[in-house]
């Protein structure tokens, strides 16, 4: 059993350097990986913070906490600062830049400096976002639709939209990382067949970030020059097409919805298979199934579009491919499920977000297909049951698959024990919150509520009081995570090796791993998830 | 394992610590650089997207405004990008070969390519200028109505056109930019003798980039240039 | 490969952009974009396989990603033109 004095004396990548050259100047994945998950962080409480104003402004009818034109600032910064400053990055750069290289047995990524650069990228553009933001901010939706961001806004569209550039070069970055890695550098013995589903799932979004983000570069290049120099490319009086841009950006952002939620499907594929000790059913279909999300998803963006204008017959074959989406989606739920059957469950925090994660994802996703009819679509397009739909998949499903990762593979990031009767608690707070604030948004939304409104019709006030009350408990059970994972950097349980007794090259080594991840060069001769041949630990760890 | 005296024998300094061997370290960089040009190609692409669909809808103003360019300038341009992939496919052989002076030649004719080509491109621009061919405030094609009675121009069409012309020929021009930056560099390690027939990789991987931006132009040619030159009735 | 090679492609595709340029005086209605595109295609393709060396790697991934890449720009173009080349119909 290690004490305290033999950890401090054991060199790893945390204390193998000291010293704020070491961290920004690093090339260590690892360390990659914890400047991001301080910095995606820091963002998540920005665009919260903008979250709560929205649902503070929502508790009455009336417009009367902010202006109309703020309350379109709050929910355009919150979306994007979501999505393109907290999702898109959250599992791929803090836990797939950790245990990527790890979990195929590589000393690091293929471009180590590279990996390090998007990180500097990300930092470069959430600064130019952040100076967005306090001289004025965007209030143009997520979604810059033109000709408004083009033509009419009195906001500052040009620096939202080159931060945004930036941020996506960072991703484009981390991809081709990725996909260098996963083909090139793993160990001797580690076949395609022997891979964890993590580095599947990682590798189906590295190509939907190489192939996808750089069309919403090029867009929001386009948008920056109308916009600078008055070009009518988008302007509809000048002969230009708004749904152009619509095209052009949503050819992107539908994709990404897939770059947000398949690395939460990984985290989901290791943990369920390591609190049920068993294999993943269906291996090889839940690998193919991530390249078939990855590449299917490409072909629905103009679901965004029915009612925008687009042409019927265009809206009937985007319709027909929405539906198909959603097929390798349910594959992975249903294989994730049957591995359950007859396995041997424990409840650990990672465990309960992984069964929150199944449920909620569920949910978003059926609903999503609710939308794909085009019937349905038109009479709850721009209202609440948009917005309950996609954040049941992006809060529900991404967020809690990052915290469900988080809490997995902690004791391996920091070598310590996060206190699990807290995490637990918190897992809870979560769940109850989330549900609270986003079930009455579907009936909102059903009812006829539109989205992006901040005033309302007296009598939609009660559901969203109640959607109010949930994030309150949502933004306790956000709180906590932070505060527990930093008194344990301190305080918790020294974590062995492998204190899961999960399956992967990740816990064969040190906790925290040393600075080039492994002793010696492993040498894979066992299948993934060999859990007959993993002695279960003896109990749940516990704090102390 | 990797401090060992055999170990560092094996390898020079150019291998970095992370790879097995120097032939793991080219396939990466040489998987990384077509996996790049693989995302320039959708960055290209959504522009592509966006001319296929005003030349669908515009096809008159399209027509008139790739005949108001110059294509002498235009397909001397094409030649000019077509020598440099040349010289660059020539300089990859002599770095294979290991004839330094060569290599050094061959990069800087590259280099004096592309300066010539951003050259012309500047010309047919200044051109574009005179004519109050560049979208803004002052862009009129009054020249083009006058020249084209047969077909009917619409201005703020016109200035569709162009604007996707200086944008694609920009971008481009933006690569070109880079691609030249990115040979100085290379010129200069060529010269300290930096590359060997057994390390030549960065000279390979600047080869592809360059030649990709050569394809991007291939196509930019017919596209902005030829749209539409046959006799007018 | 000899230099001589790299030369012969090097003739090839100056003598196509030259013909490409010669061809768009000649009317052929709608085939004067066909043309034009399948020369620009052919060039491109002369430029990846020999310049590039695509034609020289045994690496099929290589290949792969190529394919893949103009796979997804096709991808982009076509499913837009869906949209506007139906748009008049309904």
């Amino acid at each position: 059993m290690a004490t305290a004095a033999v950890v401090a004396e054991r060199e790893h990548y945390l204390n193998k350097e000291y010293g704020i050259r070491s961290w920004l100047l690093t090339t260590d994945h690892k360390r990659i990986a914890l400047l991001y998950l301080i910095s995606i962080t820091f963002f998540f409480f920005v665009g919260g913070f903008f979250a709560l104003l929205i649902r503070l402004e929502l508790l009455t009818p009336a417009g009367d906490l902010v202006q109309a034109d703020t309350y379109n600032k709050l929910f355009s910064m919150h979306g994007q600062v979501m999505i393109f400053f907290f999702l898109i990055p959250s599992i791929p750069a803090v836990l797939g830049n950790f245990l990527v290289p790890l979990m195929i047995g590589a000393k690091d990524l293929a471009f180590p400096r590279i990996n390090l650069l998007s990180w500097y990228l990300y930092m470069i553009a959430g600064l130019i976002y952040i100076h967005c933001i306090v001289t004025g901010g965007v209030d143009t939706g997520w979604t810059f639709y033109t000709p408004f961001s083009t033509a009419f806004s009195n906001t500052r569209v040009i620096e939202a939209g080159i931060a945004i550039f930036v941020a996506g070069f960072s991703s484009i970055l981390t991809g081709l990382n990725f996909v260098v890695t996963i083909h090139r550098m793993r160990a001797p013995g580690m076949t395609w067949s022997r891979l964890p589903l993590f580095i599947w799932a990682h590798y189906a979004t590295s190509i939907i970030q190489l192939l996808g983000t750089p069309v919403l570069a090029i867009t929001l290049l386009l948008v920056v020059f109308e916009r600078a120099f008055n070009l009518g490319i988008f302007d509809p009086t000048r002969g230009g097409d708004p749904l152009l841009f619509q095209h052009l950006f949503w050819f992107y952002s539908h994709p990404a919805v897939y770059i947000m939620i398949l690395p939460a499907m990984a985290v989901e594929s290791e943990v369920v298979a390591c609190f049920t000790r068993k294999r993943i059913f269906g291996y090889n279909f839940v690998a193919m199934s991530s390249i078939a999300i990855a590449v299917f998803g490409f072909l629905v963006w103009a679901h965004h579009m029915f009612v925008a204008g687009i042409s019927l017959y265009a809206a009937l074959v985007f319709s027909i491919l929405s539906y198909l989406v959603a097929v390798p989606s349910a594959i992975k739920v249903f294989n994730w499920t049957a591995t359950m059957y007859k396995g041997s469950i424990s409840f650990t925090t990672p465990m309960l977000y992984a069964f929150g994660f199944i449920g909620l994802f569920t949910m978003g996703g059926l609903t999503g297909l609710f939308l794909a009819c085009l019937g349905i679509d038109v009479h709850v397009h721009d209202t609440y049951f948009i917005i309950a739909h996609f954040h049941y998949i992006m809060v529900g499903g991404a967020v809690m698959g990052y915290l469900g990762g988080l809490h997995f593979w902690w004791p391996k990031i920091s070598g310590r024990m996060y206190p699990e009767a807290w995490g637990r608690l918190a897992a809870m707070l979560v769940f109850v919150g989330f549900n609270l604030t986003f079930f009455p948004q579907f009936i909102l939304g059903y009812m006829g509520m539109p989205r992006r409104y901040w005033q309302y019709p007296p009598e939609f006030q009660v559901l969203n009081v109640l959607s109010t009350a949930g994030s309150t408990v949502l933004a306790v059970g956000y709180v906590l995570p932070m505060v527990y994972f930093l008194w344990s950097m301190r305080y918790g349980k020294i974590a062995e090796d492998n204190p899961w007794g999960a399956a992967g090259l990740e816990w064969k080594t040190s906790s925290p791993p040393p600075t080039f991840n492994f002793d010696e060069e492993p040498e894979v001769t066992w299948e993934a998830y060999n859990y007959e041949q993993i002695p279960a630990p003896a109990e749940v760890p516990v704090e102390r | 394992m990797s401090d060992s005296p055999v170990a560092v024998e094996q390898h020079g300094p150019e291998l970095l610590h992370h790879f097995v061997d120097a032939e793991q370290q080219r396939d990466a960089a040489s998987l990384g650089m077509w996996l790049f040009l693989a995302t320039e190609i959708m960055f290209f692409g959504g522009m592509f997207c966006a001319y296929l669909i005003y030349r669908f809808w515009y096809y008159n103003e399209f027509a008139a405004g790739s005949r108001s360019l110059d294509i002498w300038l235009g397909t001397i341009n094409t030649a000019v990008l077509i020598c440099s992939s040349l010289t660059v496919a020539l300089g990859v052989r002599a770095a294979q070969m290991g004839k330094r002076k060569l290599l050094v030649i061959l990069l800087l004719l590259t280099i004096v390519f592309g300066f010539a080509f951003l050259g012309i491109k500047g010309v047919e621009w200044y051109d574009k200028y005179k004519e109050h061919h560049i979208p803004g405030p002052s862009f009129n094609v009054d020249d083009l109505v006058k020249a084209y009675p047969q077909i009917h121009i619409d201005q703020q069409h016109e200035q569709i056109y162009f604007s996707l012309y200086f944008a694609m020929t920009g971008l481009h021009a933006l690569h070109m930019i880079i691609g030249v930056g990115i040979f100085a560099f290379l010129t200069y390690y060529a010269w300290k003798r930096r590359y060997t027939p057994k390390y030549y990789t960065p000279i390979e991987m600047g080869g592809l980039y360059w030649h990709f931006v050569d394809i991007i132009w291939i196509y930019l040619f017919p596209l902005l240039y030829l749209i539409d030159r046959k006799p007018l009735r | 490969m000899s230099s001589k090679f790299y030369y012969t492609i090097w003739i090839a595709l100056l003598c196509l952009t030259v013909i490409t340029a010669a061809v768009s005086f000649v009317d052929l209605g709608r085939f004067n974009t066909v043309i034009a595109l399948v020369i620009a295609t052919f060039k491109a393709l002369l430029v990846v396989l020999f310049f590039m060396h695509v034609k020289y790697t045994s690496e099929k991934l290589t290949k792969t990603v190529i394919v893949a890449a103009i796979f997804w720009l096709l991808l982009l173009l076509l499913l837009s033109m869906a949209d506007y080349t139906t748009r008049l119909l309904a």
